[in-house]
């Protein structure tokens, strides 16, 4: 095969696809963390909290850096419509993990009721990043008005009942991610309160996922259509049966008071509905229109940079899974921070 | 939803206020980055206390410092689509790729170790710790020279074609290894590491000045001034090359910051005046006959284009360029000068004791920040009216967005970035308060790693013996603030 053959834009695409699942299951833990501020007070609890992400908080977000700036690199036309039609939403997340990430340095720094601001600061930008991601994604799947190469929507046209259903469901979803983060990293009446916590966002989580899919056909017919035609049957026929077996295996993960598996089939259940939502949306990168092939970059330009990913991402896996065993464990009080 | 022109002038002020801000903090990583390597391997290599304890007093710094470089950058990294949707369109085939490298080869290998050199010395050990922090500093720096490649290849673009209004790519080498690049990367780097140098100079003799015997800000200072008197004559030399280059390319920008209107032979040096872009005149200008050809042509009846020979809409903006390039230049003397001021006390073996140069260094701690943020406004505004220089217009680069969303979103930028930096500044400021010391725990090298804590910092509700290793600790007056 030379290079000429080669599809380069599906590759693409399914890099692209990969560094947003590698994002929303790695950072989705750790803004869950900060979601969960909101039921756990206790001072000494927060620290170990953060701390038990503070190191690897950074390289969860580079996916999303990875995410923005390969969209950018390898389907410029998509970027370029995508990220004004859905300027205030991204504006808002951006505006929140600006709060967010310095509240992990600044809430240790600061004193007296400084700290609880910053405290404040962490827990609304991690509500509020994850809404708008939940916008965001809502927003695509409904589609995107464009004309030529550019968005002609109007200002509001991200905000809708579905658009806000899909944000709560992302809110609720991190937050059951960051509950089983937590019950693998800590010990004791935490851990207990994790597992509870991470009980009834299962619940929660699996009666949105059934509302989200039940309402993502009625938005437009082609949805409908593109899910039950031939072969997309052959995916989305198992996927519910899948999904059941999934969530039978994390209460069993949870009742028998395993450690690591309750995040595992979390993932699982993510993993899946990521898999939905790419079936929906295939072969379209700004539905309802524009194709991931119409907004590829010129062929020199996905050659160019598919020879830096190929070498750098297979290492970069590598040692993000060795800054990861750095520091696995259980945390203890007191431990982490510098 | 055709883009007005109040539209273009408010994402242009947002670009330009966020770019500002974030590259304020990468220059200090960059800058800090290299200087902790740099301390850890000397600590490594002479096993003296006192680089270990000026590396943690650092650590605690960089933290923060990266913290908001990263969150900033993460803003930037979008605001191409939000605000620049024509160029990211357009460009995109080029611009995509070199940043998708900054993000694969850069801010992975950073972020990936930046765990490990915060928080892991106990859990790895010295030596492995000590690549952590070479490998972030290494980080730091491909992330330069991507982002450099890519902004040179605005400013002086090759190695493409146009088809349809968009630009391809023909040849990446050329693309990457533009006209402009290698001067840019060099003065660039150098600026970083100025400017971290005279603040580490600042914080060092801030200390001196209040006890001329601690041994750590005495490291810091004498550091720091063998930094001035060496890299800052380098980076006036640099400075200049890096003029005459933009000088073939871009001359334009050229004579707007130096304030020629006027082409005559003997091209006189203004040294102060006031461009006036109605009257094309600069005003009040004081100038030294002959020395503009000597530094720009290298010879004395050489002659370079005024601004009146590039039509009226190809103009940058003269008086901003003006002032900011004299700012910087005029600092870069003076980093020189206090360079080679420190040679000869040094040489009297009166450093640490004469206490007008640690008030002059104090006073310069800000300079390389302020230095490095004249001269991209220089780069920048002396592209204009272009983002991609003689191939695609400003204006044809903004995102169909109507002015009160640029407006509103610049509003909450303003205000997150006002609160934001302000807290930043305010929890710097306190860190580099506390007087570095020696009495900081360290573990001996060849001691097991779970010995002892190694990174200085206000750890959280520690155990007493826990945080008797902790550099804020040791300060009692710290004690009862941090907890
Ligand atoms: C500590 C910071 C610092 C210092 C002391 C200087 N510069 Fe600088 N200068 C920069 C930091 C900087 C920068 C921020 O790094 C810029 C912006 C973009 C770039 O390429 O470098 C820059 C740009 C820049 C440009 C614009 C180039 C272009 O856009 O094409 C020129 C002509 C100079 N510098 C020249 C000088 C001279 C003659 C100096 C002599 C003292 C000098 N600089 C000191
Ligand atoms: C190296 C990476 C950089 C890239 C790729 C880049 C790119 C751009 C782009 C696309 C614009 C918008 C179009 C324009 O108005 O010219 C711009 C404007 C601007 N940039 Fe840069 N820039 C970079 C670095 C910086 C830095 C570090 C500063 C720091 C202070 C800066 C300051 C500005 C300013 C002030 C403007 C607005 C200028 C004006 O509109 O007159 N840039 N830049
Ligand atoms: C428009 C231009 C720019 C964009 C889009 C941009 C983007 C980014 C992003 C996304 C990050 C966060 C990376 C992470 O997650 O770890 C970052 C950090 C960084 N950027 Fe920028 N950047 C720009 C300009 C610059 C310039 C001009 C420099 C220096 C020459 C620079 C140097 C760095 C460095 C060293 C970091 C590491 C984090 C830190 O030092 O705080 N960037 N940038």
């Amino acid at each position: 095969m030379t290079a000429a053959t080669i599809d380069l834009p599906l590759i693409w695409a399914a890099i692209l696809a990969f560094a947003v699942l590698a994002y929303v299951l790695l950072d989705g833990f750790d803004l869950g963390v900060g979601i969960l501020f909101a039921v756990e007070r206790n001072r000494d609890d927060r620290d170990l909290m953060v701390n038990s992400i503070a190191p690897v908080w950074d390289g969860n977000e580079t996916w999303l850096v990875l995410g923005g700036g390969g969209l950018f690199a390898v389907f410029p036309l998509a970027y370029s419509i995508i990220l004004p039609a859905l300027y205030p939403p991204i504006i808002a997340m951006l505006l929140a993990l600006v709060f967010r990430g310095v509240a992990f340095e600044f809430r240790f720094r600061a004193t007296g009721p400084g700290r609880m601001w910053w405290d404040v600061a962490f827990f609304s930008g991690s509500v509020m990043a994850a809404l708008c991601q939940g916008l965001v994604l809502g927003g695509l799947l409904q589609g995107i008005h464009v004309e030529g190469v550019s968005y002609s929507g109007g200002w509001w046209d991200w905000l809708t009942g579905f658009t806000v259903l899909c944000g709560l469901a992302v809110i609720v979803g991190y937050a059951l991610l960051g509950s089983c983060w937590l019950i693998w990293r800590t010990e004791g009446p935490l851990h207990e309160r994790c597992r509870r916590y991470a009980r009834s966002m299962a619940v929660a989580v699996l009666a949105l996922i059934v509302v989200v899919t039940l309402w993502t056909p009625m938005l437009q017919g082609s949805l409908a259509e593109r899910w039950f035609r031939w072969p997309a049957i052959a995916f989305t026929a198992p996927v519910p049966i899948l999904l059941v077996l999934l969530a039978a295996g994390f209460w069993r993960s949870l009742s028998a008071r395993r450690h690591v598996l309750p995040l595992l089939f979390a993932y699982g259940i993510f993993i899946l509905c990521y898999a939905g939502l790419l079936i929906s949306l295939y072969p379209n990168l700004v539905p309802p229109a524009i194709s991931f092939r119409d907004a590829a970059a010129p062929h020199s330009s996905l050659l160019f940079l598919l020879v830096g990913a190929a070498i750098t991402v297979p290492l970069i896996l590598g040692y993000t899974v060795y800054a990861y065993s750095v520091f696995k464990g259980k945390m203890r009080p007191g431990e982490g921070y510098h | 939803m055709p883009p007005s022109v109040d539209a273009l002038f408010l994402a242009r002020a947002q670009f330009g206020f966020t770019i500002a801000f974030h590259i304020i903090f990468p220059a200090m990583s960059i800058g800090l980055a290299s200087y902790l390597a740099v301390l850890e391997g000397a600590w490594l290599v002479t096993g003296k206390p006192v680089y270990l304890a000026v590396f943690r007093y650092w650590l605690t710094i960089f933290a923060v410092v990266f913290g908001v470089g990263v969150v900033s950058g993460l803003v930037m990294s979008y605001e191409f689509g939000t605000n620049w949707a024509g160029f990211a369109y357009r460009a995109g085939p080029i611009v995509g790729p070199l940043m998708g490298y900054e993000v694969l080869t850069a801010f992975f290998l950073e972020s990936g170790f930046l765990g490990v050199m915060l928080f892991g010395m106990k859990r790895v050990g010295p030596r492995l710790h000590f690549l952590a922090t070479a490998l972030v500093a290494i980080g730091t720096l491909m992330s330069a020279f991507w982002i450099l490649a890519v902004n040179s290849w605005m400013q002086t673009p090759q190695g493409f074609t146009m088809v349809d209004g968009r630009f391809f790519p023909a040849d990446w080498l050329s693309i990457i290894f533009n006209p402009s690049f290698p001067y840019r990367l060099v003065h660039m780097v150098l600026a970083a590491y100025l400017s971290v140098a005279f603040i580490v100079g600042a914080v060092g003799a801030w200390h001196l000045l209040r006890d001329s015997s601690n041994e750590p800000a005495r490291l810091m200072a004498s550091m720091a001034l063998w930094m001035a008197c060496i890299v800052a004559p380098i980076q006036i030399v640099a400075g200049d090359q890096h003029g005459v280059n933009t000088l073939k390319h871009q001359p334009a920008k050229i004579a707007a910051l130096e304030g020629d209107w006027e082409s005559k032979p003997g091209q006189p040096l203004i040294l102060f005046g006031m461009p006036n872009m109605k009257t094309e005149t600069t005003d009040y200008a004081v100038e030294i006959p002959h020395l503009g050809a000597l530094i720009l042509t290298h010879t004395w009846n050489g002659s370079i284009k005024g601004l009146k020979e590039f039509a009226p809409a190809d103009r940058p903006f003269s008086p901003l360029i003006f002032w900011t390039f004299r700012i910087m230049v005029g600092l870069g003397v003076l980093m020189a000068l206090t360079g080679f001021a420190s040679l000869a006390l040094r040489a009297r073996h009166s450093l640490y004791r004469a206490r007008w140069l640690h008030r002059l260094m104090v006073a310069m701690g800000p300079s390389g920040l302020i230095a490095l943020l004249c001269g991209w406004t220089v780069t920048e505004v002396g592209r204009q009216p272009y983002t991609v220089y003689g191939h695609l217009r400003t204006v044809d680069s903004v995102s169909p967005i109507a002015a009160p969303g640029v407006a509103t979103s610049l509003a909450a930028f303003g205000v997150v970035y006002l609160i934001v930096f302000g807290a930043a500044m305010v929890f710097l400021l306190r860190l580099m308060a506390r007087p570095p010391s020696l009495a900081t725990e360290g573990p001996a090298k060849d001691k097991p790693h779970r010995s002892a804590g190694i990174t200085p910092g206000p750890a959280q509700r520690q155990p007493a013996s826990a945080s008797s290793d902790n550099a804020l600790s040791q300060d009692p007056r710290h004690d009862s603030r941090h907890d």
